[in-house]
């Protein structure tokens, strides 16, 4: 079942075209990398399914993005109720300047939600699927400034897993971190694929191979290929996509 | 990164090819320890043979290497596992020259029966089995998966060789009891010598992994 679908989808900074006709199916529960050189439009592409281009001046898209088959750039849908749907992580940790607690529940506070008993559950279940109550578990009250860079990382996946999205979009979020963090993160996207479907950004072409179950590769904002990671990374069928996994692409 | 990985796998194609080579003159000049009865030449090959277990030994270290630094996929990931294979292979093949050579240098006679050769047609089969190696080490070096294909079918004449040489041998032995252990020796080489076509088969279904990324092992070729 397609949890994401892009139809056509052509988007534009000014007069730049940052993305050439894409069009493709993101399976439900499944985790898909894009990978690709700087300036390929992967983040621009990842930032769609959350409408977080809306803001940029002269931005523009053309064509449908549906999520559960619903176009979310029509002009009812409400972008604050879409986001509860589609969290994010990005490259560098950005937790609030709050206590370890407060960022978790941050998101719920927002959507309304008082009921004490509630918030502190869902902020326990969240540190726990981030892995990471038990590191914080006696310190909740503490600053989220006093967490390493890995730890912070896994704060904000926490924070936004707690408002139960059902897609979560990546953006580099391992880049800043050291291998071990990272494997934290890797260990953490592979066992979320249960819950939510993941969307990744990565310039890193093993942390690709390892956690996604499919690899789209993107140049020039155009979507050259994209098929099972497996596929990709043993045999992949364009020759820019061989040149660039394995290193001669320019 | 692109040129030094590429060194890299020149190097290692290099190192290969050069086993290849080696590999190649010990079946030949086995070949000629059999078919002139050169225990001299024999010898040499018997001495030459740990250069071929070096060579293994080398590229084994050096894929290893490669794999755990680089970590290679696609194309590169497949040539490295081919490598790694065709090495096995040479290895054993080199292992074949060695013995036939062994069985020449210990042979308790001193005159061949050419006639029973050419009816063994045992010149044939070397020819071949050089012929096939030769080509193979082009198909690898040119990155030809058709010519590596095309070798394939030519491991079909050594099986029919190696399957008339046994009742050859024991009619011959039945007429000659005093040839019986030379007889026997002999049956060994044929056996070699399919054996490293069944190898000589596997390095070109390793050529084509490498090149088309398409597995021809257990597929017949009648499809």
């Amino acid at each position: 079942m397609e949890k994401i679908e892009a139809r056509n989808v052509d988007f534009y900074y000014g007069n730049f075209q940052a993305l050439k006709h894409i069009s493709m199916d993101i399976p439900q529960n499944k985790v898909v990398a894009f990978i690709g050189p700087s300036g390929c439009g992967k983040s621009t592409f990842l930032r769609l399914f959350n409408r977080m281009n809306d803001l940029v001046p002269g931005a523009r898209l053309t064509g449908e993005i549906l999520i559960d088959g619903k176009n979310i750039y029509a002009p009812e849908v409400q972008v604050d109720e879409l986001r509860k749907e589609v969290g994010m992580v990005f490259q560098r940790p950005n937790p609030f300047p709050k206590s370890i607690f407060e960022n978790v529940a941050y998101g719920l506070k927002v959507n309304g939600i008082k009921d004490k008993e509630f918030i502190a559950h869902r902020v326990e279940e969240s540190l726990k699927g981030a892995a990471l109550w038990n590191e914080v578990k006696d310190k909740l009250g503490a600053s989220a400034y006093a967490l390493s860079g890995g730890q912070q990382q896994r704060l904000c996946i926490a924070r936004a897993m707690a408002v139960s999205p059902s897609v979560l979009l990546m953006d580099e979020p391992a880049s800043a971190l050291d291998p071990i963090s990272t494997a934290k993160i890797e260990e953490l996207i592979c066992e979320m694929r249960n819950q939510v479907t993941v969307v990744i950004v990565t310039h890193n072409m093993q942390q690709a191979s390892r956690v996604s179950d499919k690899t789209a590769f993107f140049y020039m904002g155009e979507m050259i290929e994209y098929d099972d990671t497996k596929v990709i990374f043993t045999n992949p069928h364009k020759e820019a996509t061989q040149n660039y996994i394995t290193g001669r692409f320019g | 990164m692109v040129k030094f990985v590429d060194s890299e796998l020149e190097q290692l194609k290099r190192e290969v090819s050069q086993m290849w080579t080696l590999v190649y003159n010990q079946i030949e000049q086995a070949r000629d320890a059999v078919m002139g009865l050169d225990r001299t030449l024999a010898q040499q090959v018997i001495v030459r043979e740990r250069r071929v277990d070096a060579f293994e030994l080398k590229i084994d270290s050096d894929v290893e290497d490669f794999i755990a630094l680089f970590t290679p996929v696609a194309v590169d990931l497949r040539f490295v596992l081919a490598i790694l294979k065709i090495n096995g292979d040479l290895e054993r093949i080199g292992d074949y020259a060695d013995g036939i050579a062994r069985f020449i240098r210990d042979a308790e006679t001193d005159v061949l029966d050419q006639e029973l050769l050419e009816q063994l047609q045992l010149g044939a089969m070397f020819s071949r089995v050089l012929t096939m190696l030769g080509e193979l080490q082009q198909a690898f070096q040119n990155e030809n998966a058709a010519l590596a294909t095309a070798v394939l079918s030519q491991d079909d004449f050594l099986d029919q060789i190696n399957k008339a040489s046994s009742a050859i041998l024991a009619d011959y032995a039945r007429n000659h009891p005093d040839s019986i252990p030379f007889c026997l020796g002999l049956g060994g080489v044929f056996r070699k010598l399919e054996r490293t076509g069944d190898h000589l088969t596997n390095i070109a279904e390793e050529i084509v992994f490498y090149i088309d990324a398409k597995v021809l092992k257990h597929c017949s070729l009648e499809g």
